[in-house]
């Protein structure tokens, strides 16, 4: 009998050790170390995003090369990637091997669904505050910001729940690159905040052909009006402008809603007239402004470059490009008293690892990313605006910005007009809530849009009965119908997380099998000694 | 005896020719195209956004991501570019070079490749590799746009600096990049330069080609087989193999 009691007994210890290990991957929680050990040689990996840029991945090195002279025990090894989707997949591939990177580029969507693996993401806020090694801390051996210099709505952004899991390190919007030469050619003067409906009115217009089957506007056989880069942004931030609802914070999610049924039947229309389309469909908006076949491109700030006769960056053959007056101006407003607009860019986040100092070092290399060496040099290569009050507001920033025209290259007017859009607007910028799963309603978003598009384009009727199957389709196809509400603030790590998965049910089971089964045995037990007695 | 010994012996040559002509390209019999399949000429003749269904041969494909993948297909009569085919990873392990496949898609445009979208497809008996097509002659003029997609070869090519700085090759079209990523690099024929790239997507740091273009120098004179990629209304020749003169 005490056989099976020791038995029982090694059962229920090792189920829960089993248990208690389940989801800590091993890796204890980060404590900031009190000292960092400048004699310990550290490695540690960066995963890069840049635009495609060499003046761009050229600032890495520099800074890199910088912050490696300051702490020569640390060395930053870079891997260079052009599209967040690859890093995003990629550090999802490596949580499972705890093979992440130290110091990872992202965005605070794809950091929601990084923490489902318990304690990966480093939280900052004991760092932030940290006196030796915080924002402007003692011991750091490089001027950085405080606190208080983050833009506080960049910083913000950074929040999952009540912790900050990330910081940003270049921010920028959507801007609207118009062809004025051909807006003016048209009858139209180019207001300072565009409406939808004007855009939608000029657009039309501009789809006129003359009796050969050339547009009028350009004499050339292709005319797209009206491109837009993102349609993921374009549902957002129209969704945003409506007052409609997109997701709650915890995850609840909106946009199967009539507001988004409505704007889709706008794009419906206007694909179908020829004055929309967008980049999956037709490729990248600059290509077709450059070439005087599009009045309208909406792309981020940071394709400023890219946009415009003068533009320094070129995607097309010389021969095609078409001189006109390229003017700047926010997305197009339902309200232009109120305007509102995205608030996009890349964030740095840092992956937990089992030596407390490594993670330090980490910190020490992402918060140097954030001195003006590198937010200013960084933010000059495109329509960027750096995430410090400390680089916006110092001088050779403030000179860079005023002498915008002056050449074709590092004050190309159009980029800095674009960098001054954002700068102006931040107050009217918006981000969406972030949970485990906003990725892919994102995704969706955008989706919606470029299906009713090819739709129109391959003939389909677009009415009631296709909207409520593409709501279906794209629900499902997301996944959007298995998000729980309140995947927010399990993403955060609050008291909510939903149902208890099946294995775990499990073994909470058979450890209350085994519980009994002790009892049942101890009662027996006594039972037969008390008869033994009698 | 003897006699019968002969015709046995011509019987197997004659077996053994016509298994060679199915998979070398050199059989000049047209495809037989199934029941409701578009020759080349009607793919090309349909319009835009329209939905197509052909049947063609995988020649080569890009690397398998997010349940998609980018096939080069070509029949004996011309390429189609399957973009961003949804397919599992288990399919797309079937789809070796030569695979005959029935493709119904939507026909359409992006930047000037002409290519097939939102397609599926079902592999079916036969197989056929495309031979290359000697593009020398006619690179450079408007002809060029006619062999769109297919596997060609340029011969002769002498490899000019990519940059001011006299980089023979660059990481990414701007040498933005680093080792692992797109290579980039310039050719001159003629006196007339042409962009060319090995693409990581269709052939990875670990091929051949990859490493040969890693290893060009100006004023090499090479011959490559590239499949023509459009972008822009140009071609943007996306190589498979480099060989040094």
């Amino acid at each position: 009998m005490r056989k099976i009691t020791s038995i029982l007994m090694c059962l229920v210890l090792m189920i829960g050790l089993l248990t208690g290990c389940h989801g800590s991957q091993g890796i204890p929680e980060f404590t900031v170390p009190e000292g960092f050990d400048e004699s310990k040689p550290i490695e540690l990996t960066f995963w890069a995003k840049n635009d495609t840029n060499k003046a761009q991945t050229d600032i890495y090195y520099a800074a890199i090369d910088s912050f490696q002279k300051l702490y020569p025990n640390i060395t930053v090894n870079m891997r260079l990637y052009t599209d967040y989707g690859r890093i995003y997949n990629d550090v999802i591939t490596n949580i499972s091997t705890n093979t992440t990177p130290n110091v990872c580029i992202t965005y605070p969507d794809h950091i929601a669904t990084y923490m489902t693996g318990a304690g990966t993401v480093v939280p900052l806020d004991q760092l932030f505050t940290n006196s030796a090694y915080g924002f402007d801390g003692f011991s750091l051996k490089y001027d950085g910001p405080s606190q208080s210099e983050m833009v506080p709505q960049f910083l913000k952004e950074c929040m999952i729940g009540s912790s900050t899991y990330a910081i940003p390190f270049m921010r920028s919007t959507e801007a609207l690159y118009i062809n004025q030469t051909y807006v003016e050619k048209l009858g139209y003067t180019v207001p300072d905040v565009v409406t939808w409906d004007w855009i939608w009115e000029v657009s039309e217009a501009a789809t006129e052909k003359n009796p050969d089957g050339t547009f009028k506007l350009n004499g050339q056989n292709v005319m797209i009006p009206f491109i837009y880069k993102s349609t993921d942004n374009m549902m957002i931030q129209m969704l945003k402008q409506m007052g409609a609802g997109y997701s709650t914070a915890d995850g609840e999610i909106q946009i199967f809603n009539d507001e988004t049924k409505g704007i889709l039947y706008d794009v419906a229309e206007h694909v179908g007239s020829g004055a929309f389309s967008t980049f999956k469909i037709s490729s990248y908006p600059a290509n077709f402004l450059n070439a005087g076949q599009c009045l309208f491109a909406v792309d981020s700030t940071a394709g400023a470059t890219w946009m415009g006769s003068d533009a320094p960056l070129l995607d097309i053959a010389p021969e095609n490009l078409v001189e006109f007056t390229t003017v700047v101006r926010p997305i197009p407003q339902i309200d232009p008293e109120n305007p509102q607009m995205i608030s996009q860019g890349p964030s740095i986040c840092i992956f937990n690892k089992s030596d407390p100092q490594v993670v330090l070092a980490s910190w020490l290399f992402a918060q140097y990313l954030l001195t003006n060496e590198v937010q200013i040099a960084y933010a000059e290569t495109e329509g960027y605006v750096p995430v410090t009050t400390k680089a916006q507001k110092a001088d050779e920033y403030r000179e860079y910005l005023a002498r915008a025209g002056e050449d074709n290259n590092q004050h190309y007017r159009v980029k800095i007009d674009a960098s001054k859009l954002l700068i102006d607007n931040v107050s009217n910028t918006f981000t969406t809530p972030v949970f485990n799963g906003s990725t892919s309603l994102r995704d969706a978003a955008g989706q919606l849009i470029e299906s009713v598009a090819k739709s129109v384009r391959r003939g389909e009727t677009i009415d009631e009965a296709y909207m409520t199957k593409l709501y279906d389709n794209t629900s499902a196809l997301y996944r959007l119908d298995q998000i729980s509400q309140g995947a927010g603030q399990a993403a955060a790590g609050s008291e909510d997380l939903g149902p208890l998965p099946t294995p775990a049910v499990t073994l909470i089971a058979v450890l209350a099998v085994a519980w009994v089964g002790i009892a049942v045995f101890y009662f027996a037990d006594q039972a037969k000694k008390k008869k033994q007695k009698a | 005896m003897k006699k019968l010994f002969a015709i046995l012996l011509v019987a197997c040559m004659a077996v053994s020719l016509c298994a060679c002509s199915s998979n070398g390209g050199s059989d000049d019999a047209a495809d037989v195209k199934g029941e409701g399949v578009m020759t080349y000429a009607e793919y090309m003749a349909a319009p835009l956004d329209s939905e197509v269904t052909v049947e063609t041969y995988v020649q080569a494909k890009e690397s398998w991501w997010d349940n998609k993948a980018t096939i080069y297909t070509q029949d004996k009569e011309g390429a189609y570019f399957l973009y961003d085919l949804p397919i599992s990873e288990e399919d797309y392990n079937k789809l070796t070079p030569g695979t005959k496949i029935k493709v119904t898609g939507y026909k359409t445009e992006y930047s000037s490749q002409i290519e097939i979208i939102d397609a599926t497809f079902e592999i079916e008996e036969g197989s056929y590799i495309a031979p290359a097509f000697d593009a020398t002659s006619i690179l450079g003029t408007d002809e060029i746009k006619n062999h769109m997609t297919q596997l060609v070869t340029i011969k002769g090519l002498t490899i000019e600096a990519s940059d001011a700085n006299g980089a023979p090759f660059l990481y990414n079209w701007d040498g933005s990049g680093s080792d692992g990523d797109h290579v980039y690099f310039t050719a001159s024929l003629n006196g007339q330069s042409y962009s060319f790239n090995v693409r990581t997507y269709l052939c990875g740091p670990e091929t051949e080609v990859y490493k040969a273009a890693t290893t060009l120098n100006v004023g090499d004179v090479v011959d490559v087989e590239c499949y023509l990629y459009y972008y822009t209304d140009q071609p943007q020749p996306r190589v498979i193999s480099i060989t040094k003169k």
